[in-house]
């Protein structure tokens, strides 16, 4: 990672062109201001030798640089060269941590002495968790009661290191009631508790400082791609919920116009949106999203004309979310982001290829990204960087379930896993 | 008014100023149905409110403790829509003037395009006097209030016990109708007492010539008194309302309720400013 980091031209006093801003109750105001002077101070200027002992902790504890692997079969089989950065292998199985640990010690440099945070896969949670016992700092989190259902390992993962799980009753049980729930809880504790977002929305200054702790990813991928290929990538591929391993991948590169950089969101079973249920059985905010103001910023949401957010669906717990950061928002209104989506089945079948052909069990998230690869590798050129965003672990119990359920051209016999 | 920036009489502040000390009610429209709303908000009107404010419903109300958000649910899924409301409002004919309350998303997308102006105009021609927006501070809030002062709107603002300093000066500075004093931290919801965050509160608002009203967990004619003696010029129930719309078995008894609910609370603000004719409540 680069040293001190300049302000991008377009994320001038929290906004990125018209996305952006501040839109949360005045009690959390202060601490937003808080926030942001600590941001500016400690991530920025490493006062305190803060970035320094971040980036310490994130090679000893966290396992950091992650490997770029050339990955032989499918360069093979898509006739180009293909690598995977590999942030299934940071701890915690996620790039996740990259931020969870970033903002944690952020706030225990700030004397904030308690930690609260939202999940969707629990993998952020999950994070936050590992990376609170790291630093010795209660911690609660919030997970919506589908999540808790379909992402069992993570809640027992949090709770082994010490943070109390909330399961989350309202609406469809997701992200979205998630985030809502963690927004009270901060709402009343603000004094004293750091709320921290799991991705690279929310107000101002988190979807700056969270891709800052994120750019990691493509800072390593810059340098190590140079150095196994000797050029940059003709594209760049990650898997986008809210956005935060889209950003950290995509951030290094937004200045190299000829690096094409692709934002795969969930399709889930349809891009068709039905208005009437109020239910949209997508993700792919990117792709069908309109400008609207959800969870402290103006940002691409699914929603009713009304203005009513729609319950969004995905196979993967961790891109299930309405809503997407604003950053990657205006990226792609000004161009510069391809917005993308793959269906449910195409992420399944991206899942079982890398599983069988590369010996890496992706999550369903990053399974999305490898998904559109096999779709539109054609149009990806002769150099392509996919990031995994995390391993697939957690997931297994969901793509048994799924992969039964259909008939599937990449996957194994599922019958054998029954006895 | 504090800087004389606005060019219309506040319909708000006069409310209370007038009837002071002031009984503000809040409802969900569309809890249970925009029908029964209509005879709430006359019950309230009757009672004594002095102020009446109406949620409009959001599917994401972040500000809200479990009662409003329950009442919001139940609002969508009778399926209010701002047209519906709207609708409402140009019905109602009350002595209170109406004011909105409703998250930021709400206001941009009425209208084809997202903009805060045509959710202005249509409160505007249905005689809204003013609107809350929790979602909304003062930092983001130039567009509407543009919309709302070329209207003659007021735009309320929420101070929070965290709220002090520059950032407290440069809010009173821009008050319109009333200044919304959060008695606590955390969200809306009926409580056994009084904070005593709403008595630092109040008492670093003393030096401000703008009336002020105290929200978030207000639910007795007790409570009403303790905040009037402390120095508000009005309350602000929501909760304890919203509750008696859940819990009563018919929509007449509700406005029965409500009614003399509303009386309540307006006794007990009486109360707390020391008036002689307030009768004493009875006791439990
Ligand atoms: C492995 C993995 N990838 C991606 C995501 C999506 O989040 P984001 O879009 O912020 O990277 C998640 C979220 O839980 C995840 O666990």
């Amino acid at each position: 990672m680069s040293t001190e980091r300049e302000r991008d031209d377009h994320d001038s006093g929290g906004t990125f062109g018209d996305y952006g801003g501040q839109y949360v109750p005045e009690a959390l105001m202060p601490a937003l201001q808080e926030l942001e002077d600590a941001y500016e101070r400690y991530v920025l200027e490493n006062e305190d030798g803060f970035m320094d002992e971040f980036r310490e902790r994130m090679h000893d504890f966290g396992g950091r640089p992650t490997p770029l692997q050339r990955a032989d079969r499918l360069s093979e089989r898509y006739d180009r060269e293909i690598y995977l950065k590999r942030e299934d292998l940071v701890h915690g199985g996620a790039h996740k941590l990259n931020n969870a640990l970033g903002q944690v010690l952020l706030a225990k440099y700030m004397g904030k002495e308690r930690i609260i945070a939202e999940t969707g896969a629990g993998q952020h949670g999950t994070a936050t968790a590992m990376a609170a016992a790291h630093l010795d700092m209660p911690c609660e989190i919030y997970m919506g009661r589908t999540d808790v259902n379909r992402q069992r390992p993570n809640v027992y993962r949090m709770r082994m290191n010490g943070a109390e799980v909330n399961p989350v009753e309202a609406g469809s049980g997701t992200l979205k009631e998630a985030i809502n729930e963690t927004m009270r809880d901060w709402a009343t504790t603000v004094e004293r508790t750091h709320y921290v977002i799991g991705s690279v929305v929310g107000p101002h200054p988190f979807p700056q400082m969270v891709r800052d702790f994120q750019s990691v990813i493509g800072d390593e991928i810059r340098e190590q791609v140079q150095e196994k290929a000797g050029r940059l990538p003709d594209s760049v591929v990650a898997c986008a919920g809210g956005g935060s391993n889209t950003m950290g991948t995509f951030h290094a590169f937004v200045p190299d116009s000829e690096v094409d950089l692709y934002a795969v969101e969930a399709g889930g079973s349809s891009l068709e949106i039905d208005e009437a249920s109020g239910v949209a059985p997508n993700s792919a905010t990117l792709s069908t999203g309109t400008d609207g103001v959800l969870h402290g910023a103006m940002t691409k949401l699914l929603q009713s004309g009304d203005g009513q957010i729609m319950e969004s669906h995905s196979v993967s717990a961790g891109l299930d979310y309405a809503g997407v950061g604003p950053e990657l928002s205006h990226l792609v209104d000004t161009g510069r982001v391809t917005p993308a989506s793959v269906d449910d089945e195409d992420a399944l079948n991206g899942f079982h290829r890398l599983s069988r052909l590369e010996g890496i069990i992706p999550a369903l998230e990053s399974s999305h990204a490898l998904g559109y690869l096999e779709k539109r590798y054609e149009d990806l050129g002769e150099l392509v960087v996919v990031n995994v965003s995390g391993r697939g672990d957690k997931d297994l119990e969901t793509v048994l379930e799924e992969t039964e359920k259909r008939d599937l051209a990449a996957a194994p016999e599922v019958e054998v896993f029954d006895g | 008014m504090t800087d004389g920036s606005e060019s219309y009489d506040s319909d708000v502040e006069a409310a209370i100023r007038e009837n002071h000390p002031a009984l503000i009610t809040y409802i969900t429209a569309g809890d249970r149905s925009l029908e029964d709303t209509k005879a709430y908000v006359e019950a309230l009107d009757r009672g004594g409110s002095d102020l009446i404010e109406l949620g409009l419903p959001f599917s994401e109300p972040i500000a809200e403790g479990p009662t409003i958000q329950a009442a919001i649910n139940r609002a969508l899924e009778a399926g209010t829509t701002p047209q519906g409301f709207f609708e409402l409002v140009d019905d109602l004919e009350t002595e209170a003037p109406l004011l909105v309350m409703t998250y930021y998303n709400m206001i941009l997308q009425y209208g084809s395009e997202p903009d805060v102006r045509p959710f202005v105009e249509r409160a505007a021609e249905a005689g809204l006097a003013g609107i809350i927006v929790p979602d909304l501070p003062a930092e983001e809030a130039d567009p509407l209030r543009r919309a709302c002062d070329d209207h003659g709107l007021d735009l309320v603002f929420i101070i929070a016990p965290t709220t002090e300093g520059e950032r407290l000066e440069a809010i009173m500075s821009q008050v319109s109708g009333f200044a919304y004093v959060q008695a606590r931290l955390g969200t809306t919801g009926a409580r056994a007492n009084v904070s005593t965050a709403t008595h630092d509160s109040l008492a670093r608002l003393s030096e401000y010539d703008v009336p002020k009203a105290v929200g978030f967990g207000v639910s007795e004619g007790d409570h009403a008194a303790e905040i009037v003696e402390a120095g508000a010029d009005g309350v602000i129930v929501g909760s304890a309302l919203v509750d008696i719309i859940a819990s009563s078995e018919t929509p007449d008894a509700a406005v029965d309720e409500l009614e003399a609910t509303a009386r309540e609370l307006k006794r007990g603000a009486r109360r707390g400013a020391g008036e002689e004719d307030a009768p004493e409540p009875e006791q439990p």
